[in-house]
């Protein structure tokens, strides 16, 4: 019994048509819908409170069919993909946008690389295409030559404008002040006051989604581990865990805590990071230098016991490279110790700083609704009262004993500053008390299996819950078995639209503060 | 407050000698940064980073050089914001299509002499991103590269030890 499926159903009938044996794992609902009846799909998903996680679109003609279009919502723990297909001679597909919010961005980016219009979309404007690329680029399309130089050609971006007395533009980056990614922001604001921001990013797309296409099976992990360095552990797992259902290869349960132990380890050393960083944006320099100081000891036994500070390239297909031995254990338990210690002092500063709590206090809120309609993930949503986390929702072991792990998800409803720093907050403390069950629970055994080949025109789905969020990852294999697409969608693809609601009625000094407390990445939304 | 002070003095200076598990190449590497910075920068050496797509671990790294441990201001090597304030542009990343313009208007808005590290596996010869439409496939297809540090990423060591390459020269 599912909710998604009865929903749909009741709705369109027989019109969505269920498909067995094409998508793996088989909980993930897959089903086909005309093309005329994609929105009232999305209508019908909306009546049931269930969310936009993803949309995007393939090229079938290996296949000798047209365009497949994709939507994925998420309700609770459920996920149901919608498909729909566009003949090649018509690459039009109606838009969801005025029905979920998400799919204003997912569609720009549908059209500018896949080359499809979303008929009815309110906005036009390329997106992570730049206006200097020929507009019969779509790099996505099976005909593109990736290989080929793009020739830049005239073009402008028609910016959002306001004018009247006293209004002036604020033009920020793409080389930004300090030491992070590039992107442009553009503040319309009055004295100190924002009045809109617009965001425009795609300056480190770097190709991934097309470069996947040409690798094989095996090495696709490595490119994935560098979607978004600073989540490496959790994009390698997104694609090994996609893979793995493609191809139904089951990892040894010692694998899958092992990655377990690694996802933690990725979360603590970020949110720290951050965590300071934040304090750092209101000029609370103390708490960046003690959280700095607490992550590179993180990192280091990384580097001491897995052989790379973000053990980058140790998720592989069918398990993990490498394992850990009691000394390593004993080791992690005793610098967990060190850790709580001095993180649990930091945190008592940070609660009675009245400084800081000014600064942070319902700076750069976002509110609930908003959240809910941006379909946000993450830390974003849980500091605005949404209760979403894959390890619950879409578990593998040692999540999946819930009864055993008692995994708390901290929810905030406040979804300020400091509500996203809280949630990191109490994440690290989850974390450090997971890593130690971990380290006393892991079954012994194996650490990998040899994954099967990939069967043709079969796809797989994961979910995975890194430190900044649910990240999802969809395989699609070709004709020959190969990789036909493979879809990435990190949290920040859906979490930087929440920065620019968040940011009306702030003042311009607190945008790096709000920004840091989103920290979404540049380079897994640009890919 | 006196919680501030007291983390503070229990922390003490954390800042190691110089890092100990690669400690007579590195402790060479400090004293030696310091002694060219003194001599050819006046002291104070300021570099500009530019991140040309990289995928952000790159950076990770390079905050860790200023973390307390590295602390990379003790030989005089401080992060601004301005490429024009800057003698080194640090740049990592592949190049990508659309930051190419943004990172020649960065060169040619520094003023000499001028130095260019290329950091990662990606900034020097385009790593796994490899040349594409969109990933040039390196820094020096795009600017004139006086040292590259490979590394995916590479470790704070080994930046300290390229940013001591190029003003060597």
């Amino acid at each position: 019994m599912s909710m998604l499926k009865d929903a749909i159903t009741s709705l369109l009938g027989a019109d969505a048509r269920f498909v067995d044996g094409y998508q793996e794992p088989v909980r993930v609902l897959f089903c086909t819908v005309p093309r005329d009846k994609f929105v009232e799909a999305a209508r019908s998903m909306k009546k049931a409170y269930a969310l936009l996680a993803a949309e995007w679109a393939t090229d079938e003609t290996p296949f000798g069919r047209g365009y497949g279009i994709f939507a994925c919502y998420r309700w609770g723990s459920e996920y149901l993909i919608v498909k729909t297909e566009a003949p090649a001679d018509d690459p039009t597909f109606p838009s969801l946008t005025k029905k979920y919010v998400p799919a204003f961005r997912f569609e720009r980016q549908i059209q500018s690389l896949m080359g499809l219009t979303p008929v009815n979309h309110p906005d036009t404007r390329p997106w992570i295409k730049f206006e200097d690329w020929p507009e019969d680029a779509w790099p996505l399309r099976k005909s593109f030559d990736p290989s080929q130089r793009l020739a830049r050609v005239e073009g402008e971006y028609r910016w959002i404008k306001s004018d009247g007395e006293g209004v002036y533009e604020i033009p920020v980056g793409p080389v930004h002040a300090g030491i992070i990614e590039p992107g442009h922001f553009r503040f319309q604001a009055v004295g100190e006051d924002v009045l809109n921001l617009e965001e425009r990013l795609g300056y480190v797309h770097k190709g991934i989604e097309k470069r996947f296409e040409s690798l094989p099976w095996e090495q696709g992990f490595r490119l994935a581990g560098r979607v978004s360095g600073d989540t490496t552990v959790a994009h390698s797992l997104g694609y090994c865990m996609a893979l793995e259902s493609l191809t139904r290869c089951n990892p040894p349960e010692r694998a899958h805590w092992l990655r377990a132990l690694f996802l933690e380890r990725e979360r603590i050393a970020n949110h720290l990071g951050d965590i300071g960083a934040i304090c750092n944006d209101a000029a609370f320099a103390f708490m960046l230098y003690q959280m700095m100081r607490l992550k590179e000891s993180l990192l280091r036994t990384n580097h001491r016991l897995f052989g790379h500070r973000f053990i980058m390239d140790r998720v592989v297909p069918g398990g993990v490279a490498v394992d850990i031995d009691p000394r390593g254990r004993d080791e992690i338990l005793a610098e967990l110790d060190r850790l709580s210690r001095d993180f649990e002092k930091l945190v008592v500063i940070y609660e009675e700083n009245p400084s800081i709590e000014d600064r942070v206090r319902t700076t750069g809120v976002l509110k609930p609704k908003t959240a809910r309609e941006i379909c946000a993930v993450g830390i974003v949503a849980r500091a605005s009262g949404m209760n979403l986390d894959c390890r619950i929702f879409n578990p593998f072991p040692p999540y999946d004993q819930y009864d055993r792990l008692e995994l708390d998800v901290p929810v905030m409803i406040t979804g300020d500053v400091h509500a996203r720093t809280w949630v990191r907050v109490r994440e690290v403390r989850e974390s450090i008390r997971i890593i130690r069950w971990i380290l006393e629970n892991m079954p012994a055994g194996p650490i990998s299996v040899p994954v099967p080949a990939a069967a043709p025109d079969k796809a797989g789905f994961a979910a995975v819950e890194g430190w900044r969020g649910e990240i999802i990852y969809w395989l699609q294999s070709g004709p020959q078995g190969q990789i036909n697409r493979c879809m990435v969608r990190d949290p920040s693809s859906v979490n930087w639209l929440g920065l620019e609601q968040s940011i009306h009625g702030n003042i311009v000094p607190d945008f790096p503060l709000c920004n840091k407390s989103f920290n979404q990445s540049y380079s897994g939304h640009d890919l | 407050m006196i919680r501030i002070l007291r983390q503070i003095f229990r922390t003490g200076i954390v800042t190691e000698e110089l890092p100990h598990e690669v400690d007579a190449e590195i402790r060479a590497t400090g004293s030696r940064l310091e002694e060219v910075i003194r001599r050819r920068f006046r002291g104070s050496l300021t570099i500009r980073q530019v991140d040309a797509g990289s995928c952000n671990g790159c950076e990770l790294e390079i905050h860790a050089i200023n973390n307390p441990i590295y602390n990379c201001e003790r030989f005089g090597i401080h992060f601004t914001a301005s490429p024009r304030f800057a003698d080194m542009l640090l740049v990592t990343g592949p190049v990508t299509h659309n930051m190419e313009i943004a990172l020649r208007r960065t060169y040619v808005a520094t003023p000499p002499p001028k130095l260019v590290v290329a950091v990662g596996d990606c900034g020097c010869n385009g790593g796994v991103f490899g040349e594409s439409y969109a990933s040039l496939g390196g820094v020096q297809k795009v600017i004139p590269v006086d040292v590259f540090v490979p590394g995916c990423p590479p470790t704070p060591t080994a930046l300290l030890q390229g940013i001591l390459k190029a003003i060597e020269g």
